[in-house]
């Protein structure tokens, strides 16, 4: 099991040493032109949460490609480029642009934007063309059928699947008005997990595609449930705020918690829930 | 980043009553107090994200913070007690500039955390200004003795005298103030903020007219550069 960050979780270029300590760099979401992202204020803190109305802020295709990219190299990361856009030619413009990463996340489930984004498989079927990159769906969960977008992005070439996206969500002040400038906004950290494990589960079976869980992980336990129920790697968000070491720390504990398990590696814990004892207790 | 290492536990050694503020004091271990103007982000006991706190203090061994209660996770930091262990990162951000020749410290209500270390990394005795909102809130001013002190509906705006290299920190009016008075000002901001080190894009300001992180570009910024203020602090 590898450990990532989720997009946009994480600035390698102001914080190498953080990069450096995970198996795959995944950079913040690059649209086709630059964006500000949203006014302040951009986040708050909920019960087991916190929201967030970045929105999606980048500093666009051509400088992301000619003076990003080239420093991220440069730090010796594995690198995955998350891609964003409006249409699905935004995307797959990018994609074709793209070489020498490990691979592509196409993020067709940010909250904090208001453009009607073509339908996943459409997008997939672009960027299919545009590349032979690895190419990973990033899908939301808010949609009553995950599993169904699954498939169809397996259908349309995709690669693997990155499960999940924040939700969107509301968080109020004390005179009732949204904490956030945008008003809604992304909600992300240990409140996710459940629905990101049963996404996982479901889109598995549905797919057997590669798939990156995440979704409130905040340890090694954690970590080792999304393998359970089906995820090869995981990424680690929000609890990179509190914690720059986790990626190093949730590793170590990864190993304890297998143990704790009695399972050899992570990927045994799918096979063990999977196994006809416990079959019934897991999703999908 | 600018912080060498990852978050480290210390152990709290003291917990004062400053008016409604508290003083908290840890065990410095092998953490760099940094630059005055610097922060540290502060684990907050219970809750998910960890909340950011310039150096009020650094006696040799020892880190202090001053801690005013406006939401759940200051009142859980406000709430550890001597023996408590809590993990703090940093220091980060940018401080102030010391190479100035007549330092004038201006602080407002909590503002006031970071003059003591400042006021001691610059040495000598600069003036030091400061306002509070009430006789209660001005208890703090116990941190710099002989500074001048100013009670609502008095400002302490108006104690700034021309011909100073104004150092400031407060609530967005005040920072605002100062800056249409000393252009050449420096200021120490505050915006909601989850991580301290760049990684949630949550703090940003309008700087030089495009919106920059506060946690890279600042907390202390040139009051020339900030067009549009941070909103108020994560509570």
């Amino acid at each position: 099991m590898r450990i990532l960050n989720a997009s946009g979780c994480l600035d390698a270029l102001a914080a190498p040493e953080v990069a450096r300590e995970l198996d795959a760099f995944v950079t913040k979401t690059v649209t086709p032109l630059p964006r500000e992202g949203s006014a302040p204020p951009r986040i708050a803190e909920t019960a087991q949460g916190m929201l967030n109305a970045i929105g999606l802020a980048n500093p666009g295709r051509e400088r992301f490609l000619g003076e990003h990219l080239p420093r991220l190299h440069e730090l010796g990361v594995s690198l995955w480029v998350s891609v964003g856009g409006f249409c699905a030619d935004d995307y797959a413009e990018t994609c074709s642009r793209l070489a020498d990463i490990e691979a592509i996340e196409l993020n067709l489930s940010c909250p904090n934007v208001d453009e009607a984004a073509h339908s996943a498989a459409e997008i997939v079927s672009a960027c299919r063309r545009a590349t032979e990159l690895p190419l990973y769906a990033k899908l939301s969960a808010a949609h009553p059928d995950v599993a169904d977008v699954a498939r169809a992005v397996a259908a349309a070439g995709a690669d693997g699947l990155s499960l999940i996206n924040t939700l969107r969500a509301v968080a109020l002040d004390k005179e009732l008005r949204p904490v956030l400038a945008r008003g809604s906004g992304g909600l992300s950290g240990p409140a996710l997990k459940p629905i990101a494990l049963y996404a996982v589960g479901v889109c598995q079976e549905a797919t057997g595609l590669p798939i990156v869980g995440m979704g409130g992980i905040q340890n090694g336990r954690d970590a080792l449930e999304f393998a359970a129920c089906g995820a090869r790697d995981v990424a680690l968000g929000t609890v990179l705020f509190a914690d720059p070491g986790a990626p190093a720390r949730v590793r170590a504990e990864l190993a304890t918690a297998c143990a704790d398990a009695a399972v050899a590696t992570p990927d045994d814990a799918r096979t063990l829930a999977k196994s006809p004892e416990t079959e019934r207790k897991v999703p999908a | 980043m600018q912080s060498s290492g990852w978050p480290s536990r210390h152990r709290v050694t003291a917990s004062e009553r400053l008016g409604p503020y508290t003083l908290l004091r840890l065990e410095r271990g092998g953490v760099e107090p940094g630059v005055p103007g610097q922060f540290f982000m502060l684990e907050a006991p219970g809750r998910l994200l960890p909340r950011p706190f310039s150096v009020c203090l650094a006696p040799p061994g020892e880190l202090a913070f001053l801690v005013d209660v406006v939401g759940p996770g200051t009142e859980a930091i406000a709430s550890v007690e001597r023996g408590d262990e809590l993990a703090i990162f940093g220091p980060l951000g940018n401080g102030y500039r010391l190479d100035v020749e007549r330092p004038l410290l201006v602080g407002g209500g909590i503002g006031i955390a970071p003059l003591p270390y400042l006021t001691e990394q610059l040495g000598g005795s600069p003036p030091v200004v400061l306002g509070f909102r009430s006789g209660k809130h001005a208890e703090a001013a116990a941190l710099l003795p002989g500074a001048e002190v100013v009670v609502d509906p008095v400002l302490v705006t108006e104690l700034i005298e021309p011909g100073f290299d104004v150092m400031a920190c407060g609530p967005e009016p005040m920072l605002r103030a100062v800056a249409a008075m000393c252009p050449e000002a420096q200021l120490a901001w505050e915006a909601p903020m989850a991580c301290g080190y760049g990684a949630c894009y949550g703090c940003v300001v309008e700087i030089d007219g495009a919106l920059k992180r506060l946690c890279l570009e600042g907390p202390v910024l040139d009051a020339a550069g900030v067009h549009t203020a941070p909103e108020k602090a994560v509570a």
